[in-house]
């Protein structure tokens, strides 16, 4: 079976400071997977990479086997991958409920289409509706986006990530900044939306990560240096040292 | 609290139903383009409601852009001009040929030509957005209004090139020979255009020009290239604005220079702004006043540009949104029926405002008179009142009433400010957000 996402020898470069180096990462299909690491060790760089948003300088990246390394983010997204980022996202002047359907436009076949009426699209509309009563903010739907709480811009920007209905869903620090009621319910809703699909999941927080993921990867200094279940991750000295250990102190 | 809870939709009704009064809205639209004609009868005010609609249609082609995609061009008129030109070159193949093309398909001869050159220049004009998109419409707009006084054969040089409509087959006994029949030409064209440029807005395509205008780096996360986006949307521009300049062709029998300069590119982008670039409706607005503008103050004064800049600086600094979003802001209180709160307010701010519009006005044509150097001979009309330029006390009243007009102004908008959160207060209480 092939993997959702491979990447090989994967190396970027920001003018002559190399910030992701050697960094070799293997995601199955269906698995849900944690990538952890301090600050600036380059987890939002490694999504980047993934979603096209900057090009590897070296190295190569498949998705689903097929390799996506040089597409670009909507050629790359139109092949089933999709991300949230970690400063929110959306179209701050539009309604909540035009993020969301702006986000399922293009995976239902409309494309760019200039004949039809958007109002009228039955399949469109079923979907947006069923998003927003998954992320909660169907009594928003109103609202322009950047009118929202900040949580609530947290969970819209989750929305319109899996609105497409990619197969593989990145998710950069979905509840960072959330209070802990907040948190527990991204948690469950994350874990609801993402049932039966392969998501990747950058987390500060370790309960969250230990409870959620499938397997974790720690990156530190742009490199993976542990990859495994959650006990492997725990046990592993290397881990300890370099990044849980200073959680501990 | 009732109010809150029959507002909130369900989903099962999410489809925007729409209400009497978008039709009503539309139909008034209608109406009042066929009725205005019949009301006003001079052979001046047909002229100038002509003036109006092309402006109009022109406008909302440049809004596709600047409101719709969030594309900032100075160079619009290059679409406008060409269309025009192609127009007034079809119009006499048709009366040389004997083609059997009446006068109202003309446009479209415009609009493929506006549609062509957009198709061709857009595909790399539109692959940024911002200052980049903004400084290759300058200077395309540089370049074809240069090249249009090169090349003399298919522009016409300085003097353009001159048709003559009524040479085209007659139409139901229409030879457009009257300007009402004109006018009805241009007034079929706005309807036709902008109920096609509204329902563009409500498509797939013209949602994600929005969500291009206002994120374009998400719209590639969610299967967009927004380059793509921004050049389609150029490319109806671009046709619209053809067929603004095909009927200008028509109306004026001739196309030259000026219509494709940097000036009509600037007109449009006054008329579209001052409107506002946020509603549907502003840049038809923003044709209205700045036609309007365009012919009356000119008659009235020489720095009638003066004004012009004067009067777009204002709506840039203290209504950004134009007057569509002056207009808008009471609609939650007029649905709350808290608008009479705000009335006397507003009737108390307007008449130092009307005092203090009228001593800048009188400063700027007594300096106007003086660096014109005939200010002894000179002699300002204001409300009818005449106004020695040279006469001390004209500048006394002028000082006065900038002044005066200006403190006493600023105190009573405080008054319509406070009586405006008040009404808005009280339409909240009823359940009306903004
Ligand atoms: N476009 C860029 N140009 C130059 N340096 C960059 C660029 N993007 C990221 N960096 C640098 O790369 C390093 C990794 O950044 P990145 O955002 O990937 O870290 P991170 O692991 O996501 O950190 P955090 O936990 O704070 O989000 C940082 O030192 C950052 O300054
Ligand atoms: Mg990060």
């Amino acid at each position: 079976m092939t993997n959702a996402i491979e990447m090989r020898a994967v190396e970027k470069s920001f003018g002559n400071v190399r910030i992701i180096q050697d960094l070799n990462l293997t995601v199955a299909k269906g698995e849900r997977h944690a990538i952890i690491g301090p600050n600036g060790a380059g987890k939002s760089t490694t999504f980047n990479l993934i979603s096209g948003h900057i090009t590897p300088t070296s190295g190569e990246i498949d998705l689903n086997g097929e390799r996506i390394s040089g597409l670009r983010p909507f050629e790359i997204n139109r092949r089933g991958l999709s991300r949230s980022f970690q400063v929110t996202n959306v179209f701050a002047k539009m309604t909540v409920w035009e993020n969301i359907r702006c986000a399922v436009l293009w995976a239902t076949g409309h494309r760019y289409a200039f004949w039809k009426n958007v109002d009228s699209l039955p399949e469109v509309r079923r979907r947006t509706a069923e998003i927003l009563e998954d992320i909660h903010l169907t009594h928003r739907r109103d609202v322009p986006a950047g009118l929202l709480t900040y949580a609530e811009q947290r969970e819209l920007e989750i929305g319109i990530t899996i609105a497409g209905g990619a197969s593989v869903i990145m998710l950069d620090e979905p509840t960072a900044g959330m209070s802990n009621t907040e948190t527990d319910r991204a948690v469950a809703l994350i874990r609801r939306l993402t049932e039966g699909r392969t998501l990747v999941i950058v987390e500060h927080d370790m309960s969250v990560v230990f409870g959620l993921a499938d397997r974790i990867s720690v990156l530190v200094y742009g490199n993976i240096i542990a990859s495994g279940t959650p006990e492997e991750i725990r046990g592993n000295p290397k881990v300890k040292e370099a990044y849980l250990g200073e959680e501990e102190h | 609290m009732t109010e809150l809870t029959s507002r909130a939709p369900t989903p099962s009704d999410a489809a925007p139903a729409r209400n009497i009064g978008f039709y009503a809205t539309w139909a008034a639209f209608i109406l009042v383009v066929v009725l205005l004609p019949l009301i006003f009868r001079s052979g001046g005010s047909h002229t100038t409601f002509s003036l109006i609609g092309i402006a109009a249609i022109f406008a909302l082609s440049y809004n596709i852009l600047l409101g719709q995609t969030g594309l900032l061009s100075f160079g619009h008129a290059v679409y406008y001009g060409l269309g025009g030109f192609l127009a007034v070159h079809g119009m006499n193949a048709i009366a040389a040929h004997g083609l059997p093309v009446p006068l109202p398909f003309v446009p479209l001869i415009g609009g493929f030509a506006g549609l062509v050159f957009a198709v061709v220049i857009g595909w790399v004009s539109t692959q940024r957005a911002g200052t980049v998109f903004a400084m290759i419409s300058l200077g395309i707009g540089e370049l074809v209004a240069s090249s249009s006084l090169i090349l003399r054969s298919f522009f016409g040089g300085e003097a353009g090139i001159t048709t003559n409509r009524t040479d085209l087959p007659a139409l139901f006994g229409w030879n457009f020979g009257p300007q009402i029949q004109v006018y009805y030409l241009i007034g079929f064209w706005l309807i036709i255009s902008a109920i096609a440029m509204y329902a563009l807005t409500r498509t797939p395509l013209g949602r994600m020009c929005n969500a291009v205008r206002d994120n374009p780096e998400r719209v590639q996360f969610i299967g967009y290239d927004p380059h793509v986006v921004r050049y389609l949307s150029f490319c109806f521009a671009g046709f619209f604005a053809g067929i603004a300049g095909a009927l200008a062709a028509i109306n004026f029998e001739i196309a030259n220079a000026a219509y494709l300069g940097a000036v009509q590119s600037g007109i449009v982008l006054f008329a579209t702004f001052i409107g506002g670039v946020s509603y549907f409706f502003g840049p038809i607005l923003g044709a209205v006043v700045v036609t309007m503008l365009q012919l009356e103050l000119s008659d009235v004064t020489t720095v009638w540009q003066l004004y012009f800049g004067i009067i777009f600086i204002g709506i840039v600094m203290y209504a950004p949104g134009g007057i569509a979003s002056l207009l808008m802001m009471h609609r939650p209180l007029i649905r709350a029926g808290t608008l009479p709160m705000i009335l006397p307010a507003y009737l108390v701010a307007i008449v130092p405002t009307i005092l203090f519009a009228c001593g800048v006005i009188l400063t700027i044509e007594i300096l106007a008179a003086y660096s014109q150097g005939n200010a002894a001979s000179s002699t300002i009309r204001l409300f009818r009142i005449p106004f020695e330029a040279a006469n001390p006390m004209t500048w006394l009243a002028a000082a006065v009433l900038t002044i005066g007009g200006f403190l006493v102004a600023r105190m009573t908008w405080r008054g319509v400010t406070a009586a405006w959160d008040r009404a808005m207060m009280a339409a909240r209480e009823r359940g009306y957000h903004a």
